[in-house]
């Protein structure tokens, strides 16, 4: 494992997946991860390294190829009192496990009147960029999204990546953790020893006064750059990283807006039912007389996602048209 | 099933619900559509009815893994997983997962399959080609049929099952051999499925009668005895049909509990906006 506990070091977003499981597992013997190729093979994203080595195969369960049962044998095992950390390769590949993750797991606490609780986290490598076709490149936080009782969890940063994993996996509730496979090469300051990210707080991690870019996840960055090349403009723009879905902390979005009074919303999935309408909805709704120009939401197109990298680029949001809507907004 | 041993159930599971311990209102609250049944499937060793057809055979083989892993099964006094499904569950994709896992994992689960030989209308020549025991053996663990009408033999292969996997034997797959005398729901017609004379052939052979018949011919219990019997089934049957009718309906407000286990912003919120809404009545009957 790669020594990312030094101060002031870096890290890979990559890396940090390993690391903040690893750090909840040394922290509390009754967690478990299990999935294909997790351990001696490390994980196909390498985003399992070192911890078959250091937990073994009596918590570290290579299992077979089988979703369904990956995501319904954690809710069982969870059920032991065990912590599972379950990964489901691709999230495309949630679909070959929905009805676990919408039908059983998130409803486990509600169905027993509170009595039972499947503390356990699922993680997925979600996200295009890549060139991996339609069926390994979809961005589907918006599928968890729309269950009530899962938790959608979906960082930027590899020191979010371990504070967010430490979070969700003490967490009683089921949490989806959704790492980008377009951010896993990119690299951040390490976290510190014991560093948690709380979930549900969002961070302002470029702050602005003329226009609010709500992201998350691969967003994030693209909003940044977005936000650079309009400032060379005299445009001042706000970025604030969501980094999970529920819980959704719209304070902080509303405050955001309270402030700029302009709102572009930067989302990786399809624009029909993506997550953004959702912050649209209750922007329109709770922060209306803050709005002094429409809500725009920069989404991908509703097609499944080509495989030819020039047409995945023209599917998916851009600085370049993150640039321009925000241009839009400023001057309306 | 030993004190130790946890079962996860279909939605039909009534018989072993009310053998754990658990008030049969409980399954009819849910039914009823006043709670969620209520009973808490850990202290009971009952998971909760599972209605979505199959899934409980995966809860039990990641229970059965997460049992092995704190050390509680390989001894005379370990632990052990029930798992009960039908035979149209057979078909499910999670339950041949399930016998997958189970296998290489080497869990302590037994998987009790009521064959009743119809998934609603579609008989059991529509979900196998071969008697369902003989699937595990594909999968890598015996597997048994038995008389499902035989209580006695139901409950002896039950028990070595069970204590098979608790000493660390693995998985066996029992295939309950039975007949589905009833309907499957209140909207269904069997009649236009199945011929009268095949029931027929199976009331003959009533897992209730033919216990009764055994008692008595072996002297073990008498006239009295069974008069006492429909007794206390007769006014237990009563005392629930009260009960039932009796059931409160929840208030409105608690569609919000247990959503998340320590609470969700979100649904606060909508808890809150609801309560006020609902306080706008105030003084009307609602």
């Amino acid at each position: 494992m790669a020594d990312v506990t030094a101060t002031g070091g870096t890290i890979t977003y990559r890396e940090a997946v390993a690391e903040g499981i690893a750090r909840e597992m040394r922290r509390d013997p009754t967690v478990v991860c299990l999935g294909e190729d997790i351990g001696a093979a490390e994980g196909v994203f390498k985003t399992t390294v070192g911890l078959f080595k250091e937990f073994g195969p009596r918590r570290v369960w290579d299992t077979p190829i089988s979703e369904q049962a990956i995501v319904g044998a954690a809710m069982g095992a969870a059920m032991t009192g065990i912590r599972p950390v379950a990964e489901i390769m691709f999230s495309d590949f949630l679909a070959c496990c929905w009805d676990y993750l919408a039908n059983e797991i998130p409803k486990v606490r509600y169905m027993t009147g509170g009595q039972v609780t499947v503390p356990l986290v699922v993680r997925t490598a979600n996200g295009g960029g890549l060139g991996f076709g339609a069926q390994h490149s979809q961005a589907v936080e918006n599928w968890a999204l729309a269950v009530p009782g899962l938790k959608v969890v979906a960082p930027s940063t590899p020191a979010d990546v371990i504070g967010l994993m430490a979070a969700s996996i003490r967490s009683d509730d089921p949490v989806v953790f959704f790492e980008h496979k377009g951010l896993f090469a990119s690299k951040g300051p390490a976290a510190p020893e014991g560093h948690v990210v709380p979930l549900g707080a969002a961070a302002v991690v470029r702050p602005g006064a003329d226009v609010t870019l709500v992201a998350l996840a691969s967003t994030v960055p693209v909003a940044l750059r977005a936000a650079e090349t309009v400032a060379a403009e005299g445009i001042d723009a706000e970025v604030v990283d969501l980094r999970c879905l529920v819980p959704l902390d719209m304070h902080t979005v509303l405050d955001s807006v309270g402030r700029t009074s302009r709102l572009v919303i930067v989302e990786e999935n399809p624009y029909q039912g993506g997550w953004g309408a959702t912050v649209a909805s209750i922007v329109a709704d709770e922060g209306f007389e803050s709005l002094d120009a429409p809500v725009r939401r920069v989404a991908a197109a509703c097609v499944p996602l080509p495989f030819a990298d020039s047409l995945e680029q023209v599917v998916l949001p851009t600085a370049d048209k993150v640039a321009a809507e925000v241009r839009r907004l400023a001057a309306y | 099933m030993r004190p130790q041993d946890m079962a996860f159930p279909t939605y039909r599971e009534h018989g072993v619900l009310y053998c754990r311990g658990i008030d049969p209102i409980m399954p009819l609250g849910l039914f009823r559509g006043v709670d969620q049944g209520g009973w808490d499937p850990i202290e009971m060793k009952f998971a909760m009815y599972t209605i979505v057809i199959g899934a409980q055979t995966l809860h039990a083989t990641g229970y059965a893994m997460g049992i092995a892993m704190d050390g509680k099964v390989g001894t005379e006094d370990g632990e052990a997983v029930i798992a009960y499904f039908g035979d149209g569950a057979s078909s499910q994709g999670d339950v041949n997962e399930a016998f997958v896992w189970s296998s290489v994992f080497h869990a302590p689960v037994v998987f009790f399959c009521q064959n009743n030989q119809y998934a609603i209308s579609e008989p059991l020549e529509r979900q196998t080609r071969v008697p369902l025991y003989q699937r595990a053996h594909g999968f890598g663990f015996p597997g048994v049929r038995v008389d499902g009408n035989d209580v006695l033999a139901s409950y002896a292969v039950t028990r070595a099952a069970l204590d098979q996997a608790r000493v660390g034997q693995g998985p066996t797959l029992i295939e309950a051999y039975t007949y589905r005398m009833g309907a499957h729901t209140t909207s269904d017609d069997p009649t236009r499925y199945r011929i009268a004379s095949e029931v027929e052939a199976w009331q003959a052979k009533d897992p209730i009668l033919r216990v009764r018949r055994f008692l008595e011919q072996q002297g073990l219990a008498d006239q009295s005895f069974f008069g006492e019997v429909d007794e206390q089934a007769r006014v237990e049957a009563v005392k629930l049909r009260e009960r039932v009718l009796e059931l409160p309906d929840p208030a409105p407000v608690t569609m919000f509990d247990h959503v998340f286990p320590n609470g969700s912003p979100e649904i606060d919120e909508e808890r809150e906006q609801f309560t006020a809404y609902l306080s706008s009545f105030a003084g009307e009957v609602h």
